[in-house]
């Protein structure tokens, strides 16, 4: 049917309502603990409270005589399963692969970190099996913990893992060939500032905990898992052929509605290939729903990095040289991405938005007695930015500049632009963010309301950061190169139906993202159709073609290329139907608002009737065509892409307390096109919020026996309304990415990058305004950090 | 066992529960195991902090993970699957979530929908930062708060202020 005119618009482009929102509003989503399969039973495991030990005995005969319990696993029960894989081989800067850990599914001899997982008990109910896992003795003898990562990779330090050289994953060198550059600019240079810093430890904190159900059909050999997953195709392939053994057509891996993920569930965990085997062990249905204080000791967690970082500039204050030297903590066990996060990226985002000509980044990554460390919301990136946001701060109040004059005068310019860390930026335009910031901003009035905030004996200050990202991860042939154990591309099936409705089914995963709207509104706006003709597919590797599921912001990038490249096969071949039946050339049909034309002519027909004859082939052109209209299509993007964009963050500090007010947060983004605006300002908003979260409030926290002292809501701190603004959010600098058909860069991560900085520059801006000399204050900025820092 | 009895979402609902079962455990319990099936009510924690728990129990926003089912006997509960319309469309403050995208993941949604309509029942035209402090049991890792707030202040009928500009 033709487009309706005067229904509002669901292409591209339009603030489509989202679709998705009807069933979570009414509480109707299917979230993965939502589901209960007839007959099934419950896991609960009994965890490690040290974080360090060797296992002497384990007793499980008194929980195995425990109402309900069924059975009561241990590592013997999976001698022959392989150990969770790591997805990412590190080569280091001599040329030798990182140290690789056995990961196994349960502790096997040693418990290495408080949550590592040593039984597991299956009951008929939670609560049966909750009360028989007190029932299990273990007998562990205590060993030194490793916490701190510069203890850890000291002398004699004790060895998270026996069967290694040391606690050092890698030591990592980019680019090595630039060293001797990097130090004879130094060396040459007319000023050097420096700062070590700390990028908090973090955890993601999805709303939703992690769930697994582990499903098995002997009548089939069919094995099914419903998991709370980022990319169930990922799962599939990871616990399929290297942890249990079986094969993807014998495997089904679901990820229905995910309640938020920010990177935390795209790794494969434990617990999936656990409740995957043991529906199979025990013929029956098994469920596993983590508790929160479970999900902090058992999700991987974010950042930990500890960094100190140079800047050379010459007599101009322009950029000469860069150098880093970063501790990269890896947790005990290397989780799916780990080794690739604080190397592939981020030391090729050391450039930032900057024409520094030489930069070398070295990175140490080290295992400890904590839980694996792995990418979360930015991964990499927001590392990479925070800390040239804050050494170009810093330079520019050292050196009495403007720090936003100090940014302009070094931004890159000119596109395309070779980075001397290997990436290649396509496009962008940081003059014009900068300018929409100060804009939207209002710094030109900024000096006002700070003598206001005097008056009323607050400190108020004003702080920017700049920001560039690499996302839409990523072409294929490159990350195999860098290490990376599988390809990056994205898939999608157009499927039109007889009567002209079309479902797609994308490799892409929605954990709050919206591809149910903006999907559709992409395919509608190809064919000129309503966007509510169109349904996406996405979470079941039943129904969908093989993904690599949605992070690092690839979605629209990587997904929506090959939703667009598969919807292009369907037009093509949808014109020599319409061709065929209008009797003309296949060059002169044109599509436009759902209706196919002879150019020139009036002759049409409409969408609708060309679905039918691809289905109902009676006046078809049967020799040359074959019937459907269904096609697929895979994309694997040409290069990464780099949204970019200026952040300001204005606060006031009670000099009496040392807390902090963000009074606004003004963020100016280049994401490229917008697909759909509400969504685009709704992941902005988002990012911002865990940025903000970061900066001021969140550490996750071990003591130094390893026990972790921040494990529940009641001592992690994220943003609570009352504590964050409404955001100026503004997209309209666009400069669209030249490689993909879209012209898209994703905006997921970028709040979560850009902000960290802004923040902290905002509160050192407002204590040097008040004669506190405060050169840095580690996140989060506490009240208790930022009064020390004043009455230091 | 304890029999409970109670009204949920307006029909009567009479079950066999432990002493130690949960309010929120009863509503989401898969009917074969005698719970009532009602999953839209969320659990995000153990501690009480994330509100993604809460439901109405005679007319007051409580969080159903610190509650017992046997303390609902006689109660009127209502959960989201209760809020909407009699026709099953959006009630005007459901229909103020998807207009100003208050929801990304929609797993702290019904817990800010309770919380919400709670609030506008006590306080029909609250300001900005009385939304922001109602809301300090209730929290969400995808939105920034900031769509949740502008749809809470737009089901109340007031406007933004012009700060809200984007
Ligand atoms: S589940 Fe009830 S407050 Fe978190
Ligand atoms: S919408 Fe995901 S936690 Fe609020």
């Amino acid at each position: 049917m033709p487009k309706d005119t005067s229904a509002p618009a669901t292409g591209i482009g339009a603030a489509t309502k989202r679709r998705e929102d009807i069933r979570f509003l009414t509480g109707r989503g299917r979230y993965t603990d939502d589901i209960n399969l007839r007959g099934q039973a419950h896991a609960h495991f009994l965890r490690s409270d040290v974080a360090h030990g060797r296992i002497r005995s384990i007793d499980t005969a008194a929980a195995e005589a425990m109402p309900g319990v069924i059975k009561v696993f241990t590592a013997a029960d999976f001698a022959s399963a392989g150990g969770l894989p790591c997805g990412w081989q590190v080569t280091d800067r001599f040329g030798q692969p990182m140290q690789e850990p056995k990961h196994p599914i349960l502790a096997d001899g040693k418990v290495r970190h408080v949550g590592d997982p040593i039984a597991c008990v299956v009951a008929e109910t939670l609560d049966q099996a909750r009360d028989a896992a007190d029932a299990i003795v273990v007998d562990i003898e205590d060993l030194p913990a490793v916490i701190d990562m510069k203890a850890a990779l000291a002398e004699g330090a004790p060895k998270v893992h026996d069967e290694l050289t040391s606690n050092l994953c890698y030591d990592w060198g980019f680019v090595e060939e630039n060293k001797a550059a990097v130090e004879q600019a130094f060396r040459d240079a007319a000023h050097v500032v420096s700062l070590d810093l700390v990028n908090n430890r973090l955890v993601a904190n999805p709303m939703e905990p992690r769930v697994a159900v582990g499903d098995y059909d002997f009548a089939t050999d069919m094995h099914t898992l419903y998991t709370t997953s980022q990319n169930p195709h990922v799962i599939r392939l990871l616990m399929g052929a290297f942890v249990l053994g079986i094969p993807e057509h014998r495997l089904r891996v679901v990820a229905p509605d995910v309640g938020g993920g920010f990177g935390s569930k795209i790794y494969h965990y434990a617990e999936e290939a656990f409740c995957t085997a043991a529906a199979k062990a025990l013929r029956r249905p098994v469920k596993w729903t983590s508790t929160r204080s479970e999900a902090f000791i058992s999700d991987a967690h974010g950042r930990d990095h500890l960094t100190r970082i140079e800047l050379a500039l010459d007599a101009d204050h322009m950029f000469t040289a860069l150098r880093t030297e970063t501790y990269a903590n890896m947790g005990a066990y290397l989780s799916t991405f780990a080794p690739c996060i604080p190397t592939w990226l981020h030391g090729t985002l050391m450039a930032g938005n900057y024409r520094t000509p030489l930069i070398y980044v070295n990175v140490k990554a080290v295992f400890t007695n904590t839980v694996p460390v792995d990418a979360y919301r930015g991964a990499g990136r927001p590392e990479a930015t925070f800390q040239i946001e804050r050494l170009v701060d810093k330079a520019a109040r050292e050196l009495g500049a403007d720090p936003v004059e100090l940014r302009r005068k070094n931004f890159i310019t000119e596109f395309p632009y070779q980075t001397p860390v290997a990436v290649v930026y396509d496009t962008g335009n940081y003059h014009a963010t900068m300018d929409k910031l100060l804009e939207i901003s209002d710094r030109a009035g900024f000096e006002a309301r700070a003598m206001e905030s005097q008056a009323r004996g607050k400190l108020r200050g004003f702080g920017i950061a700049h920001y560039i990202e690499a996302c839409g991860i990523a072409p294929s042939n490159l990350v195999g190169q860098l290490g990376a154990r599988a390809g990056l591309y994205e898939s999608a099936t157009v499927r039109v139906n007889a009567t002209g409705g079309i479902v797609v089914m994308t490799g892409s995963h929605s954990h709050g993202q919206g591809h149910e709207t903006t999907f559709a509104q992409v395919v509608a706006d190809m064919i000129g159709i309503d966007a509510g003709q169109v349904e996406i597919v996405h979470g079941d590797t039943a129904n969908t073609p093989m993904g690599m599921g949605t992070y690092g912001s690839r979605s629209l990038a990587v997904g929506g290329s090959a939703l667009v490249k598969a919807a292009g096969k369907v037009i093509a071949k949808a014109k020599k139907i319409a061709a065929h039946l209008l009797e003309a050339a296949e060059g002169d049909i044109e599509l436009k608002d759902g209706t196919f034309s002879v150019a020139g002519t009036d002759r049409t027909v409409d969408w609708g009737a060309v679905c039918l004859a691809a289905y109902v082939p009676h006046n078809y052109p049967l020799a040359d065509l074959e019937p459907g209209l269904e096609e697929t299509a895979f994309y694997d993007p040409a290069n990464f892409t780099f949204p970019s964009g200026a952040y300001a963050c204005e606060v006031e500090v009670d000099p009496e307390t040392g807390a902090v007010e963000i009074l606004a947060f003004s963020a100016a983004d280049d994401f490229g096109n917008i697909v759909n605006p509400m969504i685009v300002e709704g992941q902005v908003q988002g990012g911002l919020a865990q940025g903000i979260g970061q900066a001021l409030m969140e550490h996750c926290v071990y003591d130094e026996t390893g026990q972790l002292l921040t494990g529940s809501y009641m001592d992690y701190a994220m943003p609570r309304a009352e504590d964050l603004p409404l955001f100026r959010v503004d997209h309209s600098c666009i400069t669209p990415c030249t490689h993909n058909p879209l012209g898209v860069k994703g905006c997921g991560e970028a709040g979560a990058i850009g902000s960290p900085p802004a923040v902290v520059n905002a509160v050192l801006d407002a204590l040097n305004r008040g004669g506190h000399a405060v050169s840095h204050i580690d996140m989060p900025l506490s009240p208790a950090r930022v009064w020390a820092a004043i009455n230091a | 066992m304890t029999k409970v009895t109670l009204t949920v979402n307006g029909k009567a609902v009479s079950r066999e529960v432990e002493q130690r079962t949960l309010l929120v455990q009863l509503l989401r319990d898969d009917p074969a195991s005698g719970g009532l099936g009602l999953t839209g009510t969320h659990v995000g924690c153990d501690t009480s902090q994330c509100g993604a728990c809460t439901v109405h129990v005679d007319g007051m926003a409580v969080k159903s993970c610190t509650m017992l089912a046997v303390e609902a006997e006689g109660a009127a509960v209502t959960t989201i699957e209760g809020m909407a319309n009699a026709d099953g469309s959006l009630s005007p403050l459901q229909q103020a979530f998807q207009d100003h995208h208050g929801l990304q993941c929609g797993f702290c949604t019904p817990g800010m929908v309770m919380t919400a309509a709670a609030l506008l029942a006590e306080n029909p035209t609250p300001s900005e930062s009385a939304v922001r402090y109602y809301l300090e049991g209730n929290i969400c890792r995808c939105t920034g708060y900031h769509g949740i707030v502008k749809a809470i202040m737009a089901a109340s009928g007031q406007d933004m202020p012009a700060m809200a500009a984007e």
